[in-house]
């Protein structure tokens, strides 16, 4: 991950927002732009890891790959009305698994907006320096 | 957006010319200068993007409140003809499918709800499920959920939400045809379930307006409006279903594109051919969730008269139009003078037939149709009617809002939702939303001034004012 950037952060975009996430790996930069598309709804220090979410996918573009994996995490947690706060990813050849963690909705969360999904716009998985950047525009 | 990069035609259409070698067709914006220049340089890109796509009719055309969206700008609007290879995108539809207003005429004045004005605000946001998490009252199997995806309002009605009289005044009388619950997806109707009747966040809102004024008084009456009326409007859409297809079908038809050799300046422009069987799998899908949203707004209408009913001693709530911004939807246009059946790409955009076309009510028929475009919470929004002119000019549409001037990120940088909430509320506009960063986001300073959209639109000859409206309570989403 290039030193002295965030696991997470965000981009401009006019009616949306960029979300962008870093790490050493593509599964990491990916897990962590999932942290910054779920942090959008909800503040994750609020959310307990009660319920788990697992997807796995088949993909070899790695930048659909990037949208398809944020966009499960959107409609399962959607479907089962979960906030995620906690995320893991591994990658076999072009084969994707991975979880979630979250809980419920419930009062007194800190609500924010809610994702509709994510979009091929903006949309690049690149090495950056020692690391890697993900990144894409989310529709809110 | 850089307009030395643009022809001018006239103060409010712009053009940037077809170019056969490059096997692209006219880009066309509409808007006044202060309008263009505040547009990202993104808008241009887009529109001109959309202007290469396989059998397109005319020019792409980009409303006076565009701003930089994906794959199509919003506030696009796009003609394709089947018989020319024509296609049908996802990009040019977006996420939200079917997003848009159902407006309520009241028979209640501004000075009827003012002493009751909090209590009214306090009921619509316990009454009004809004806010991302926030289920609805209403949880349906699948079987039901392909029934409102085959029925839209009407299914609404039939189920007791509303009556009706409520029909004649959606598009397509509360139901498009050709929807297709089997191209949906389990995972789609999973997310449906318990989504119905709620308004979602972001930009959605359930909002009491007054009447502020008149612009037309013959269109006003035609549409049983006076100055310090109280209407209801409703900004949402097809909610989690809606969201699913689009997504589903962003990627897959992006897929088909480059499978059929359809070269995409954008990869988010992900279409296929009308006459495909991807594009006719996309079309049954899009058709189900622009049901699921007719049905949705009707049934926030039916819980939105329900909450004014206990307050208010004889009120009524009568739909004024029912308007939808992203679709793609099978119309008649005029091209060339020959009569050509065209898929018409809304993006952000609102239909707006011009006066005697047969598909309008038969009250609005002689002023054309309520055009509704919809601001933000601290500004106030506008009631529109279609002309005959924009039939030529963008295939019967116009703006549908005011559109960001600023991105979420800058808003939350600038304003506290709390201090928004309080400056709102010593204007004497109320708001209540489960969601302070929410309301930080949609602060009334993060949108273009509603006044040049509206009147840009007037000028541009897409749409002609009817009335001004002014917030009185806002439910953010």
């Amino acid at each position: 991950m290039p030193a002295g950037l965030p696991r997470y952060d965000y981009f401009d975009h006019d009616a949306d927002t960029g979300v962008i996430g870093r790490g050493e790996s593509v599964p990491q930069a990916f897990l962590r732009a999932a942290e910054a598309t779920f942090a959008l709804m909800c503040d994750p220090l609020t959310i307990e890891p009660r319920e788990r979410i697992d997807v796995d996918f088949d993909e070899d573009d790695v930048e659909l790959a990037l949208v398809t994996w944020l966009n499960l995490l959107l409609a399962h947690a959607s479907a089962r009305g979960l906030a995620l706060g906690r995320f893991e990813l591994q990658k076999e050849n072009n084969h994707w698994r991975g979880s979630a963690w979250g809980e419920p909705w419930r009062c007194g969360m800190d609500r924010g907006t809610q994702v509709k999904g994510a979009t091929l716009t903006a949309l690049r998985v690149t090495r950056q320096g020692r690391g890697w950047e993900a990144r894409c525009v989310v529709d809110l | 957006m850089d307009i030395q990069r643009l022809h001018r035609i006239d103060d409010t259409t712009w053009t940037v010319p077809s170019a056969a070698a490059e096997r692209r067709h006219e880009a066309r914006l509409y808007g006044s200068r202060p309008l263009l220049e505040a547009m990202d340089d993104k808008v241009l890109e887009q529109i001109t993007n959309v202007a290469r796509l396989p059998g397109l009719v005319g020019a792409a055309l980009a409303m006076p409140d565009a701003h930089w969206g994906y794959g199509f700008p919003i506030g696009g609007v796009a003609a394709f003809d089947p018989d020319q290879g024509g296609i049908i995108s996802a990009g040019g539809v977006g996420f939200d499918i079917s997003c848009g207003i159902r407006c309520l005429r009241s028979n209640l004045t501004a000075e009827d709800i003012a002493p009751k004005a909090e209590k009214l605000a306090d009921a619509l946001h316990r009454d009004i499920p809004a806010g991302v998490g926030v289920e609805g009252g209403l949880r349906l199997e699948a079987d039901e959920l392909d029934a409102v995806m085959r029925g839209g309002a009407r299914w609404a009605v039939e189920q007791g939400y509303g009556d009706a009289e409520d029909l004649p005044f959606i598009e397509e009388h509360g139901r498009v045809d050709g929807a297709v619950p089997t191209n949906v997806s389990v995972l789609a109707k999973k997310r449906q379930r318990g989504e119905m009747g709620t308004l979602g966040s972001g930009n959605h809102y359930l909002e009491v307006q007054r009447v502020a004024r008149i612009h037309d008084a013959r269109a006003a009456a035609a549409y049983g409006l006076r100055e310090n009326q109280i209407l209801v409007s409703i900004h949402c859409g097809s909610r989690g279903l809606g969201h699913q297809i689009g997504t589903e079908f962003l990627v897959s038809l992006a897929k088909a594109a480059s499978r059929l050799g359809i070269a995409l300046p954008d990869r988010e422009l992900a279409c296929a051919p009308i006459r495909s069987p991807e594009g006719q799998q996309y079309l049954g899908a899009m058709n189900a969730a622009i049901n699921c949203a007719l049905a949705n707004r009707q049934i926030l209408a039916h819980l939105a008269r329900d909450t004014f009913d206990r307050r208010f001693h004889g009120v009524r709530l009568e739909t004024l139009y029912d308007v939808s911004h992203n679709t793609c939807k099978v119309e008649r246009h005029q091209v060339d003078g020959r009569d050509r059946l065209l898929y018409v790409h809304r993006k952000g955009a609102t239909r707006a037939f011009g006066p005697g076309h047969p598909s309008l009510p038969a009250a609005y028929r002689e002023v054309g149709q309520p055009v509704i475009i919809g601001g933000s919470m601290g500004t106030g929004s506008y009631i529109l009617a279609g002309v005959a002119e924009s039939e030529a000019r963008s295939w019967s549409s116009a703006s549908h809002g005011a559109g960001r001037a600023m991105s979420r990120n800058q808003a939350l940088k600038r304003w506290r939702g709390q201090a928004v909430v309080d400056e709102l509320g010593a204007r004497g506009i109320i708001i209540r939303s489960h969601s302070m960063r929410g309301v930080a986001e949609e602060a009334p300073g993060a949108y273009k001034d509603i006044e040049e959209v509206a009147e840009a639109t007037e000028r541009a000859g897409l749409a002609r004012r009817v009335a001004a409206l002014r917030p009185v309570i806002c439910v953010k989403g």
